[in-house]
């Protein structure tokens, strides 16, 4: 019990800081992470996010991710693969914003 | 009598008639406008754009190839759409959605076949330039990439997820594939001399490139600078380079290096490297004016505001400046006077004396990528 309270606390603060950092983001940063989302991502993931040389990041392809994992994911790239590490030009509330703005799937 | 007179009347008039619909293209273009998903129809002469033809769907990453008489153009674009545009009509001539997902596309040496490559199902498809009928469909099992087109009736295309190469002779009643493995890892584009004898193909996957002698009976892969980059750290690459635009500076290729601050000289003949430049991001387009006297290169984000123009004979970097946010493309006017850039963030085309670096005209575009003169339908490997 004591171990579950425990977890559930972890899981409690982690994402109450994942949400603190996501709204750390301006709206100014916010519009041009969308713009950066939609024309360098878009470069290998489609600008419909459909897909190219890089995987579909509509929100179906990725609703098994959490945000956190997939701003993980953004942040390290996937060695091996063509999957560049975003950690040199975004910060880690950068990141989530991008991760929480693919999984809603507002990108059309 | 008084017939023939009419008759000659009616034939002189449709004759006038004639004359004022004629349009020359050879001194037109187009723009890709990725986000729209239209293009601009450009005059290199006037430095205008004459005209906007929307409904190409998603067109990020697309290319276009031109028709013999420079009067259609085929426009691959990446939602698998392949879309026909009359040039002098200023319309749509016809279109099919072909793949899930495609990546670029080549016209045969007579004009008679368009062929696609897609990521999704991964192969080549070919058409009826006329009709867009699908004339034979190549299903590669893999992302295909690097399709150019050769003489012969030939297209060659290389395969992403599997390093092999394939060569579709269509010049018989049936398509004959001859299939060259072992190119390498993850080849990510590829690139034709102007005379359809050396293929090359750059590697994602591993250091180098690997080349073909079309003119070999039997081509196989040629390791091109295989150590290259080795013990360096590489940078994340953000953009894929592109070899379309491949360079021939006199005797010397200039290819864009991935993950790495410079261009490669490669001697056309030996394949030997020749010496490095140093530049000021990682290059995306390393395109050889078309005298072969200097090269201007342009670069991934985030050091896409910048050109750099290097000097072939001496190698060095003569010239640098930022046009603007995002250069995604650069095209020269068939003698290269002149350079036309696209700068996607500001919305604008900008025009450039090659000379004297002099800005000549600005037009303006809905982010603009891809600019394409028609002289590219009497190119090889374009
Ligand atoms: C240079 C090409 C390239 C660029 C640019 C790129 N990606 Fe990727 N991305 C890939 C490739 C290739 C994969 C697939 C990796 C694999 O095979 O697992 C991938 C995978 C991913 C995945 C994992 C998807 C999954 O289903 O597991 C995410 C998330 C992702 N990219 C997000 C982004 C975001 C966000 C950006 C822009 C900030 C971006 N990518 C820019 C090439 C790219």
């Amino acid at each position: 019990m004591p171990r579950i309270a425990a977890i559930f606390c972890a899981l409690f603060l982690a994402a109450a800081a994942a949400l603190a950092s996501a709204q750390q983001v301006t709206p100014e940063r916010a519009a041009s992470l969308e713009h950066l989302v939609v024309q360098d991502c878009g470069s290998c993931h489609g600008l419909t996010m459909k897909g190219g040389l890089g995987s579909p990041l509509t929100r179906e392809a990725i609703s098994h991710y959490d945000p956190d994992v997939l701003a993980l994911v953004i942040l390290d790239g996937v060695p091996g693969t063509a999957m560049p590490p975003w950690r040199p030009l975004l910060s880690e509330a950068d990141a989530l914003w991008i991760a929480e703005y693919l999984l809603e799937g507002d990108s059309k | 009598m008084k017939r023939m007179t009419l008759g000659l009347a009616a034939a002189l008039m449709l004759a006038a008639a004639a004359r004022a619909d004629t349009t020359a293209t050879g001194d037109l273009g187009l723009v890709i406008e990725r986000t729209t998903g239209s293009v601009l129809l450009v005059d290199q002469s006037d430095r205008a754009a004459l005209a906007r033809i929307e409904g190409l769907g998603d067109l990020s990453h697309a290319s276009l190839v031109y028709s013999p008489d420079e009067r259609f153009a085929y426009v691959f674009g990446r939602d698998g759409g392949l879309t026909k545009i009359d040039i002098v009509k200023r319309e749509i001539a016809g279109r099919v959605v072909q793949a899930g997902n495609a990546i670029g596309g080549a016209i045969s040496d007579d004009g008679e076949l368009v062929a696609v490559s897609n990521y999704e199902p991964g192969g080549v498809r070919v058409f009826d330039a006329d009709t867009l009928d699908m004339v034979a469909d190549f299903p590669t099992g893999s992302k295909t990439i690097g399709l150019v087109d050769v003489p012969g009736r030939k297209f060659v295309f290389t395969m992403w997820d599997s390093g092999e190469t394939w060569i579709a002779d269509m010049s018989g009643a049936e398509p004959r594939i001859t299939k060259i493995p072992d190119m390498g890892k993850n080849p990510y584009d590829a690139l034709v001399t102007a005379n359809g004898r050396t293929y090359i193909t750059g590697l994602f996957g591993e250091d180098g490139l690997t080349a073909l002698d079309l003119w070999e009976q039997d081509p196989q892969p040629i390791r091109v600078l295989p150590g290259y980059g080795r013990g360096e750290q590489k940078m994340p690459v953000y953009k894929m380079p592109h070899l379309e635009g491949w360079a021939l500076a006199g005797d010397e290729f200039v290819l864009p290096a991935v993950g790495h601050h410079e261009v490669l000289w490669v001697d056309a003949r030996s394949l030997k490297e020749t010496g490095r430049t140093r530049t000021h991001g990682q290059p995306v387009f390393a395109m050889a004016r078309p005298d072969g006297r200097q090269v201007w290169v342009n670069f991934a984000h985030p050091e896409n505001d910048t050109v750099q123009v290097i000097d072939t004979l001496t190698k060095q970097v003569i010239h640098e400046f930022k046009p603007g946010p995002a250069v995604l493309h650069m095209e020269f006017t068939p003698r290269g006077h002149e350079v036309w850039i696209s700068v996607r963030d500001a919305g604008k085309i900008m025009i450039y004396d090659t000379h004297s670096f002099e800005k000549l005209r600005e037009i303006d575009a809905d982010s603009p990528s891809g600019i394409f003169f028609t002289a590219r339908a009497h190119r090889t490997g374009l």
